[in-house]
């Protein structure tokens, strides 16, 4: 009987371990998302909270799909959906060519000198994003940094627009996310044998031959996860496009953000949100999937 | 040296000049006497004073630094609960749908979080009507959701790594299950669980997008009352306040590196 | 022989594999039991079920009369020493060795008491205040059994216990445990897959293969008269030669095999037909060796060449190939001491062996 006992009395906190995080991200993770669906299927309108309900005062359903059909016919929409994935396309490729040469030189580098390589790359982490991006516009001013620079050197002999621009918005993009790429990049390279490399050149491999044949698939997941890390983020950036873009670079997260922030429009916004989830879900559940089987090699 | 070396050697001086060389002149120029912040008017540390007599900055940063502390204690109950379950407690019914949700946060973008959870709080607050205000609390139980996720694998991770059969040894030995948690699995993943705290902490510090989001009229974090100033441009004090997170968030690290290399010797 | 320990048909099944089939067993008090298999062929699992930390799908295990079958780890009269030691990196040693007292509510000077004297007993009197990281493996091994001692457990459960050690600390360790088993008297399970350590532990072996227990019984008659093919195989190294049945006699059968190109001659109780397919089975060293044939008629004798050649200190090994291709491992003891060899590759030999020294080997 004491048996039974004390395993009922386990199986109470065992339930309660599983029950508490479940309880609170079903709460707070799963179901704004239903909540915002349908939101996106709802009218605007100037009251508090400023949608129309989904069920009229009859009891009967109200949804439209207006603010979907807007989105596909408005061009303006389609463009800055275009235009989003081209910048976090750019800022993938761009980190990937920086990121892969740096963590290749880190992973070769000494055990001692690596640590210390490594550790300033986590460090940006630890320090405010925000400050970060912030921290660019000091250099990119017309006056800036750059620019008193270049003149100084001659290069130049009236500053160049630098702030305001796509392309202000890539260096703060690749900048920010660059430590995203090279972290996943340098754990699979180093995992990786170095004698791999020297055994393929043994048996005849010219050096770009061994890096194609080894390196690179060796470093795959890697690159798919840096990749995903700052693909998905980059997205639905809104920080760097607002600080640092102009008015005329329309970038998704910004446009959201406005569309809720500032003209109230709350179904249109959630419209966006799903369009831009929809956008995203596959590299997500590639990202996920990458994850559950970094975890199973790691057990 | 080679080709080869000399090209990687390149690209990481480059890169890390990138990642380093706007910080420090943030640094630099929160020295700067000039109120205009990219011309040179000598050296100054007038900034750090208007710094700490500005109310606003202190009782956005106040706001802040609870909101961290809360959500990140927070999210270390939760996330740690949530890895003990991905990785000791085996199937169960819903566990896909679990483990999805645990690291979904992760990967979502900022907008989508901030905008999806503003909305459960207006709708909670019209059936309910709690929160009757957002502020604190709303921003706080944001950041505890994402930030539980990374807890939870952190957490995960290591009691992957970690020998399962001394939870097993201490249970042979006549350990309850729940015993057997606080006096074997705690202490060996309290590293884990304080790395998790940390970062959570930091990640609640930065956060603009979320907070702004689920942050009422009145309530405004570090990060909103920062990007409220520096959207109209340079601003000298805010290097200032730049500056001071720089060396302190530089020498934590510092201190963190030595500690761990110390203790790795030893 | 009181049943102390008794599995009735234990079974486990995780998915559809099947990790242990149907396997039924009894232990004396104060046996040195060793359950002895490849990887994967379902003796850990069968520990584990001993230990609580699996329930059987199947069957049910008494301990003393009780059945413990769905008891937890917690509640059992059962300790384990684990494969890895598992020993609690934060607490001293002892504290580690403590541990299950402590969670038996004992008093503080009872507990110290008896922890100082387990320390004694493992020669570890002055460690009770190391951590685990300081120790050396045979330490480490000795604090996990002091730790399973301690509560003085009905049964002792050891999974691969000398896995961990090298192989000199191996042998001593060996003969430690079986110290240490004597003088408390406490019925020790061991799993292991290492054969020798099966051979020098136990008062009985039971090999287990498939989830199955292919044979049970004490070192000598497992090593001297497997059951089967797998027991044979599966210890030691054994010669078999595919054959029929000629003649069935009364203590001993007839088999004329291709392979050995002559009849061999094997005693034999197993119930036999003329003309049934067998094998007939002999170690390399029940075999002879020598260049002229031996004299000694009633042994099996076959000629053949020597093949390969390998010199091991202690012993010789010999490759002798017969006239059918049949390779036959000969072992055997250099008695004396010589630079020169005594056989050379390609030497024209001849192999003998008693008929007493052959086994039949059924499937």
């Amino acid at each position: 009987m004491t048996n039974l006992a004390s395993r009922h009395k386990d199986e109470i906190w065992r339930r309660v371990a599983i029950v508490t995080p479940y309880l609170w991200l079903l709460v707070f993770f799963l179901a704004p998302f239903a909540i915002i669906l349908k939101i996106s299927l709802a009218d605007p309108v100037i009251a508090q909270p400023p949608f129309t309900p989904t069920f009229d005062k009859q009891g009967g359903l109200s949804v439209s799909v207006d603010n979907f059909r807007f989105l596909l016919t408005d061009k303006l929409y389609a463009i800055t959906y275009l235009r989003s994935v081209l910048m976090a396309g750019a800022t993938t490729v761009f980190c990937l060519s920086l990121g892969f040469a740096m963590a290749y030189g880190i992973a070769r580098s000494k055990p001692s000198t690596r640590n210390l390589l490594l550790l300033l790359i986590v460090l940006p982490f630890w320090i405010s994003f925000l400050l970060r991006v912030y921290a660019w516009m000091g250099l990119m001013n017309t006056y800036g940094v750059i620019n008193n620079v270049l003149m100084w050197l001659g290069a130049i002999d009236k500053p160049v627009r630098l702030m305001y621009t796509d392309f202000a918005v890539f260096v703060g993009m690749v900048y920010s996310y660059l430590p995203f790429m090279i972290l996943p990049l340098y754990a699979s390279l180093e995992r990786m044998d170095m004698n791999l490399i020297e055994a393929a050149q043994d048996l005849g491999a010219s050096r770009a031959r061994a890096f194609w044949d080894i390196t690179w698939p060796l470093a795959r997941p890697g690159v798919i996860a840096g990749c995903l890390l700052v693909f998905i983020p980059a997205m639905g950036e809104y920080v760097i496009p607002y600080l640092l873009g102009g008015p005329e670079s329309l970038l998704i997260g910004r446009v959201l953000f406005d569309e809720f922030l500032v003209n109230r429009d709350w179904p249109l916004a959630s419209a966006v949100a799903i369009v831009l989830l929809l956008l995203l879900v596959v590299p997500i559940a590639l990202l996920q999937r990458y994850r559950v089987r970094d975890q199973e090699t790691a057990a | 040296m080679n080709r080869q070396s000399r090209f990687i050697m390149s690209m990481l001086v480059f890169g890390y000049s990138f990642l380093f060389v706007p910080l420090i002149l943030v640094v630099v120029y929160s020295f700067n006497d000039s109120s205009i912040a990219t011309i040179w008017g000598g050296f100054s540390t007038r900034w750090y004073g208007e710094l700490f007599r500005n109310e606003q900055i202190l009782s956005a940063a106040y706001l802040s630094l609870r909101i961290a502390i809360t959500s990140a204690t927070a999210a270390t109950v939760l996330g740690t609960m949530a890895g003990l379950v991905l990785a000791r407690f085996g199937r169960f019914k819903g566990r896909t749908l679990f483990s999805g949700m645990i690291t979904a946060p992760m990967v979502m973008p900022e907008v989508i979080t901030g905008l999806s959870l503003l909305l459960l709080f207006v709708t909670l607050q019209q059936l309910t009507g709690w929160p009757g205000q957002r502020g604190f609390s709303t921003i706080a139980i944001a950041h505890t959701t994402f930030s539980m996720a990374y807890v939870a694998i952190i957490v995960q991770s290591r009691l992957i790594a970690m020998d399962e059969s001394l939870e097993e040894a201490a249970m042979d030995l006549g350990g309850k299950p729940l015993q057997v948690v606080f006096d074997i699995t705690l202490p060996l993943i309290a590293p884990a669980m304080i790395a998790g705290w940390l970062l959570s902490f930091t990640l609640s510090l930065d956060d603009l997008v979320i907070a702004s989001f689920v942050s009422g009229p009145g309530s405004s974090t570090l990060p909103m009352y920062i990007f409220s100033k520096v959207k109209l441009g340079v601003s000298p004090d805010i290097n200032a306040l730049a500056t001071l997170i720089i060396v302190v968030v530089s020498l934590g690290v510092a201190i963190a590196w030595i500690v761990a290399r110390k203790s790795t010797k030893a | 022989m009181k049943n102390f320990i008794h599995l009735k048909g234990v079974g486990k099944n995780f998915g559809d594999f099947v990790a242990v089939d149907d396997v039924d067993l009894t232990v004396a008090q104060g046996e040195l039991f060793c359950i002895l298999g490849g990887s994967g062929c379902g003796k850990t699992t069968l520990l584990r079920m001993l230990a609580g930390f699996e329930i059987p799908t199947t069957g049910t295990i008494e301990i003393d009369g009780v059945d413990i079958t769905q008891q937890p780890p917690y509640d059992r009269p059962v300790n384990m020493m684990f494969q890895s030691f598992a020993l609690f990196p934060h607490m001293s040693v002892a504290r580690n060795i403590a541990y299950g007292l402590r969670k038996e509510g004992v008093t503080k000077p009872e507990i110290s008491k008896r922890v100082d004297a387990m320390l004694e007993l493992v020669q570890l009197a002055d460690f009770g205040k190391r951590k685990p990281e300081q120790l050396s493996g045979g330490q480490r091994q000795r604090v996990a059994l002091a730790r399973a001692l301690i509560k003085r457990p009905k049964v002792l459960l050891l999974d691969e216990p000398l896995a961990a050690l090298d192989k000199k600390l191996r042998e001593r360790t060996q003969f430690e445990l079986i110290n240490i088993q004597y003088e408390l008297g406490i019925t020790f399970i061991v799993v292991t897959h290492d054969q020798e350590e099966a051979m020098t532990l136990a008062t009985r072996i039971a090999v287990m293969d498939k989830g199955r227990f292919q044979q049970v019984g004490t070192p000598k008659e497992v090593y001297e008269f497997p059951s089967n093919k797998f027991v044979a195989n599966f210890i030691g190294t054994i010669n078999t030669f595919d054959g029929i049945v000629t003649k069935v006699l009364d203590d001993q059968i007839e088999v004329y095999s291709d392979e050995a190109g002559t009849s061999l001659r094997a005693l034999g109780k197993q119930l036999v037909e003329v003309s049934q397919k067998i094998e007939i089975a002999v170690r390399p060293e029940k075999i002879f060796i020598s260049k002229e044939k031996p004299k000694d008629s009633d042994d099996v004798c076959i000629q053949g060449t020597v093949d390969d050649l390998g010199y091991l200190g202690n012993r010789s090994l010999y490759r002798i190939r017969l006239e059918s291709g049949k390779i036959v491992q000969v072992s055997s003891q250099n008695r004396r001491r010589s630079i020169t060899r005594f056989l050379e590759w390609e030497d024209n030999v001849w192999i003998s062996w008693r008929a007493s020294s052959a086994v039949i080997l059924l499937d």
